[in-house]
């Protein structure tokens, strides 16, 4: 039996030659990410149960977004307990790398990782986040975890895995103007549900994918959770070589020459078996819209009629990055969000912030009443920065419309990509963006 | 965690319950389990669940939640377990479960994931009185009429399970004391 990529990825860190969905393994983690709000007890643990020992083959990132710059007394603790933890563990000689606030230089965990380097085509990387599956945009296997599992393969280097099923989404054709990898998501979850693809690899092939770029192909790893997947993975091209290349993280020439060697079998064998396979001509996609309160209850924009919003949001792991920006930009260019939509404009980390200025883009968003943040999580998931009031509609281009999520139990979110957001922050009611 | 049987009432809930609705995150600040018992599946939609999870003082009536497909969907938090422990719950059952939910009730060592063949929504109401039966065949069954349905077995998170917990589990395999 041929093999796919999650296959091989995974059964290259148990040791093994083939590993077979639905058995269980014992798998290798090469990198480890940890941010503010579910390290605390991570770091508790360490201590507590395993003599606060790093394995020494394990790479840790920690990167504090969640509730940074401090939300609260509350959180500014665990920002404060990462930072020693990182602190103490860089003397000890921990292979540790931090983006902290102090400096400058920092940002929401899942853009910060592939954009500092840290994401290698083929390594298994896994962090206290859900949209962890994010770096499965590299060729990763990569997947969120929980706090005692954290703290587990901090100890161990390693954690068990359950080796998934793989369903295939193939993806061919120009996607029109008006539509980004957001709205092909939308689709997909629309279609198969918020548990289509539960416990599943999803692997996204085909022209249109590997047409798109690293940020737009983040998107839709980024989601995978959102359809209940364990991951979502595209094999690694050139185009994955070179973003990688040209990122700062050190790696010795030899082993980068090993890893773009082995990048390039990293494929799904032709034959590769699948539990199931979609196939969607991209040319007929349009904006879509997921409606509260469930990523998966999709819509046209076009269908929906004259629903006003308080809000517009652009920001977070999903929606936040610089490809989402220069999209959302060339929607507002010359225009105004609509009297009484609060336009916000949330990077997702500090190198985006500086790309908004330099490239005049920061006034294209000012220009049209928007209102920017330090980079943060914050608002995504209600916590600050951006929550909503009772009654209150959000159109958002982050992931998730559970009741409660950006705010107010009675608040609405209505998911969207970022062209879409801009569109709607101008009409100041849900609109599709148009296909010009 | 590992236990033999647990005899209690029952909360049902449907489908998709999520972490939100579990433990908004607006408690994230904590993983102080004491308060995350009280704000316990805090943000269901009252309109859908009549009947409150968490009585007015906080305290919990219900040791066992019976739920849909796809129990526990969405964020990573491991407080979502924590805080359904905390408030007193030791097992949910449902049809299936989101990934991480599963593996942080499993591998943190705090609450008992049980999965059921068939859609337990409809046999059961909220207040019910049950018995989870763990031994030999695992099983659900009413305390009343005494139907019982089928519970699948653990597979192999059982050494997990009976360990307490990856962490213990761990442990022993690492001979730390």
């Amino acid at each position: 039996m041929r093999q796919t990529i999650t296959e091989k990825i995974l059964a290259r860190h148990c040791g093994r030659d083939r590993v077979s969905p639905g058995e269980t393994i014992e798998s290798k983690v090469d990198v480890l990410m940890m941010h503010d709000i579910t390290s605390s007890d991570v770091i508790k643990l360490l201590k507590r149960e395993f003599g606060n020992r790093i394995h020494p083959d394990l790479k840790v990132v920690a990167t504090p977004d969640h509730y940074v710059p401090g939300k609260d007394i509350a959180s500014a603790i665990l920002y404060q307990e990462l930072k020693g933890f990182v602190d103490e563990q860089q003397a000890l000689g921990a292979d540790i790398t931090a983006y902290m606030v102090e400096g400058g230089d920092y940002g929401v965990c899942h853009v910060m990782l592939p954009s500092k380097g840290h994401v290698i085509p083929g390594q298994v990387i896994v962090g206290g986040d859900s949209h962890t599956c994010t770096y499965g945009a590299l060729g990763a296997f990569s997947t969120g975890i929980g706090t005692t599992e954290a703290g587990n393969v901090l100890a161990t280097g390693s954690l068990w895995f359950r080796v998934p099923e793989s369903f295939k989404i193939d993806v061919n054709g120009e996607m029109p103007k008006n539509v980004m990898a957001k709205d092909l998501f939308l689709r997909v979850v629309g279609d198969v549900g918020v548990d289509g693809c539960l416990y599943q690899a999803m692997e996204w092939t085909g022209d249109t994918i590997r047409n798109m770029s690293i940020d737009e192909k983040m998107t839709l790893t980024n989601m995978a959770i959102e359809a209940g997947a364990k991951s979502g993975i595209i094999e690694p091209d050139g185009k994955t070589i070179e973003y990688r290349r040209a990122r700062q993280a050190p790696m010795t020439q030899e082993n980068w020459r090993s890893w773009c060697t082995d990048a390039d079998n990293l494929k799904s064998d032709k034959d590769a078996t699948y539990v199931n396979v979609k196939e969607i001509n991209a040319s007929g996609l349009e904006p879509l819209v997921a409606k509260p309160h469930l990523p998966s209850n999709v819509t046209p924009a076009r269908e929906l009629n004259n629903i006003k919003i308080n809000q517009a949001y652009i920001g977070s792991c999903t929606g936040g990055k610089w490809e989402d920006f220069v999209a959302a930009g060339e929607i507002l260019k010359g225009r105004k969000a609509a009297k009484g939509v609060r336009l916000l404009v949330v990077p997702s980390t500090s190198d985006i912030q500086d790309r908004l200025v330099a490239s005049g883009l920061y006034f294209t968003f000012k220009n049209a009443g928007a209102v920017f943040s330090a980079p943060t999580c914050g608002a995504c998931l209600g916590g600050y920065m951006g929550v909503l009031a009772p009654g209150e509609v959000c159109i958002s281009s982050t992931n998730r419309n559970f009741r409660g999520r950006m705010g107010h139990p009675n608040s609405e979110v209505y998911l969207a990509s970022p062209k879409t957001v801009a569109a709607s922050a101008i009409a100041g009611y849900i609109i599709g963006a148009k296909n010009e | 965690m590992s236990r033999e049987t647990i005899r209690g009432r029952v909360y049902v809930v449907g489908d998709n319950i999520d972490t939100d609705a579990i433990i908004p995150a607006r408690y994230m600040s904590t993983m102080d389990a004491s308060v995350l018992g009280k704000h316990a599946m805090e943000d269901l939609d009252p309109n859908q669940y009549k009947i409150p999870f968490l009585n007015p003082d906080g305290s919990c009536d219900y040791k066992i939640v019976i739920a849909r497909r796809n129990f526990g969907c969405g964020s990573s938090r491991e407080h979502a377990p924590i805080a359904l422990r905390a408030a007193g719950v030791e097992a949910v059952v449902a049809q299936t479960f989101a990934r991480i939910y599963y593996r942080n009730s499993v591998n943190g060592g705090i609450i008992l994931p049980l999965e059921s063949t068939l859609d337990l929504t409809d046999v059961f109401k909220t207040g019910d009185e049950v018995e989870i039966d763990l031994r030999s065949l695992p099983i659900i069954q009413s305390c009343v009429k005494r139907q019982a349905y089928p519970i699948k077995p653990f597979g192999p998170v059982k050494d997990i399970i009976e360990a307490g917990g990856l962490t213990a589990y761990n442990k022993k395999i690492l001979g730390i004391a």
